[in-house]
């Protein structure tokens, strides 16, 4: 029985690659990834003194904007669009504005200030009271997405496979570009019907203010779905059976729930990993659902983030699509190859 | 012009699946795909009704639309009623009049009473017979069948056959894989495959009279290798011919086939 299930396991490559890769994957990204404590804190310094206090900021403050004419409005400005995590306004009552959203910097800011002579007033701007369900309730808005829109659409498009209706469709005068909406847009409707009720559910349940606009929200969400969409339909191309495809789906699920910044923040991951998170779509979302809910962060500045998940989806839809067609289009005659014709014994 | 496939040849990597295999499908006729497993059955077939196969050679098939398909999967949506698959394939195909095609059919197939039931829920034989529906709803000129009776029993064969005969005789031409030879002498011809190449083909008469050597039968065969099991006794090849021969049949003849070709 041993034996026979060593065999089997050392056939079925794709568990066996996940039994080895995912808890190397695992440590590497907990080991490195998985932390706390923050290295450098993005930090703006304002007012006329700005220069000179600066220069007196030691690490984990990484001054990124220095500004001898800005003020509490450019500060708020600042923090809003994400450009810094601590504003520090210095002039004659010096105050230091720190970004709510960001849980572990402003904590991590806010131990530092007490040491502050007194006289420097503290201020917690969007998430005053640093509310963990404030900034986990958005994100895992892109989680619900994330999982459905990967698993279930994946699953969906290897039944077909597996039962073979996916041969049936592909010889029925269906253009294949039919099928293909017609396979994905169902769960895009679904995906838009999780995403309003799972944000009413944040607003009612756990109290998370919504501070931004509804179109912004909506397009970014749009976009976002369109790229797990496509990531399910292209892990069901290269999947054979639906056990192959949650195995696939939940192998890019976990890089994006540690990645993402969504619960570990990317300032304090390495270059060496970090980089990992810009390639996944739910790092952009996260920025723009919380800049949304909780910052009411404008358009302009969103509009990096919502550019990136216009590219990923236009990348990982076409991919999606060209393997796709693979299957639904017509057969076609290839180059023949030389062969000797049979010859029938009768 | 009949419907067809001329010097067929698939590969799967470095596996040959079909080689120089040349079939005609005559309008009005049944013509049968027999063989043993890996014989190359589904390859012609899937080839044949146009899935995304590469291959080289010549294929002859009308388009979509006039085309009708039963893999050997059956075909079927199980998440679907009886009532809502047939829906499907008659919009797919632009028919108006989708419900009163189906109305005979469902009749004569015994799946009336079941419209409305899943067709997970079926029976192996009634989504079988659901698949073959769906592949005639739209009177297709080629109706490509991979082992429609594989698994089901005798009465529901039966009346798949009779299904084929009637696509046949509204016009279709029609080709069915099948494991079955008693089924395949019921065929108007007979391609007999074998590791992807042709052994014999034409009507099941003439495949059976162009058998070499003859059959005898015993209780104990003089040579094992070319020896098989007919219900309590054996049947044995002799290719130098025997007195004592016995009427082959098509059963017969495709063993014979394929010990020839093993001996070759």
């Amino acid at each position: 029985m041993i034996l026979k299930e060593l065999r089997q396991l050392r056939r079925d490559r794709r568990t066996l690659a996940m039994l080895i890769v995912l808890p190397v994957l695992l440590l590497t990204v907990f080991g490195y990834a998985a932390r706390f404590d923050i290295a450098e804190i993005p930090t703006a310094v304002l007012g006329p003194g700005a220069e000179l206090v600066a220069g007196q900021l030691e690490a984990p403050f990484d001054v990124v904007h220095i500004d001898t004419t800005g003020d509490a409005e450019t500060a708020r400005n600042l923090l809003r669009d994400s450009e810094a995590v601590i504003a520090v306004v210095a002039g004659p009552s010096p105050t230091i504005y720190i970004d709510g959203t960001q849980l572990f910097s402003a904590q991590s800011a806010l131990r530092r200030a007490a040491a502050l002579p007194e006289g420097v007033e503290v201020e917690i701007l969007f998430n005053p009271e640093l509310s963990t369900a404030a900034v986990m309730v958005p994100a895992l808005i892109g989680l619900v997405l994330t999982a459905i829109g990967t698993i279930i659409t994946s699953l969906g498009v290897v039944r077909e496979r597996q039962e073979g209706t996916l041969e049936q469709l592909a010889v029925m005068p269906l253009r294949p570009s039919h099928v293909i909406i017609g396979k994905v847009a169902p769960y895009f409707l679904v995906g838009i019907l999780d995403l309003i009720i799972i944000t009413a559910a944040g607003l009612l349940l756990f109290d998370v203010p919504f501070r931004g606009s509804v179109p912004i929200l909506i397009l970014g969400s749009l976009l976002f779905l369109l790229v797990v969409l496509g990531m399910g339909v292209l892990i069901s191309t290269v999947s054979r059976a639906q056990g192959e495809a949650i195995q696939l789906a939940m192998m890019t699920l976990l890089p994006q729930v540690l990645l993402s910044g969504m619960i570990f923040p990317l300032e304090a991951m390495p270059w060496g990993i970090r980089w990992i998170a810009y390639i996944l779509p739910l790092t952009y979302y996260v920025v723009i659902v919380r800049g949304v809910f909780l910052k009411a962060t404008p358009f302009g500045p969103l509009m990096w983030p919502l550019l990136a998940l216009l590219l990923l989806a236009v990348v990982v839809l076409s991919l999606a699509i060209i393997r796709f067609r693979r299957d639904l289009a017509p057969a076609a005659p290839k180059q023949a190859a030389p062969s000797e014709p049979a010859k029938a014994a009768a | 012009m009949n419907w067809g496939v001329e010097n067929l040849r698939v590969t799967y990597g470095s596996t040959v699946a079909l080689d120089g295999v040349d079939l005609d499908i005559p309008p009005g006729e049944v013509t049968a795909v027999v063989g043993g497993d890996g014989a190359g059955k589904s390859t012609l077939l899937r080839v044949l009704a146009g899935v995304p196969i590469a291959y080289s050679g010549v294929v002859r098939r009308p388009d979509a639309t006039r085309l009708g398909y039963v893999p050997t999967t059956s075909g079927s949506f199980r998440d679907l009623t009886v009532a809502e698959n047939l829906q499907f394939v008659a919009q797919a195909h632009r028919l108006t009049d989708g419900p009163g095609r189906a109305e005979p059919l469902l009749k004569r197939t015994g799946l009336t009473p079941f419209a409305n039931r899943l067709a997970g829920n079926l029976s192996g034989g009634m989504r079988r017979k659901l698949g073959v529906v769906m592949a005639m709803l739209h009177q297709p000129d080629l109706l490509v069948l991979d082992e429609p009776t594989t698994g089901i029993d005798p009465v529901s064969r039966s009346e798949v056959w009779r299904l084929l005969a009637l696509a046949a005789a509204r016009g279709a031409a029609v080709v069915v894989s099948s494991a079955y030879l008693d089924e395949a002498e019921r065929a108007a011809s007979v391609l007999v495959l074998h590791r992807g190449r042709m052994l014999v083909t034409g009507p099941p008469a003439e495949v059976v009279a162009s058998m070499p050597g003859a059959v005898v039968e015993t209780a104990r065969p003089s040579d094992r290798s070319r020896a098989w099991r007919r219900g309590r006794i054996w049947r044995e090849w002799r290719p130098e011919g025997a007195a004592d021969a016995v009427t082959p049949d098509l059963e017969d003849v495709v063993i014979v086939a394929s010990l020839a070709a093993g001996e070759r």
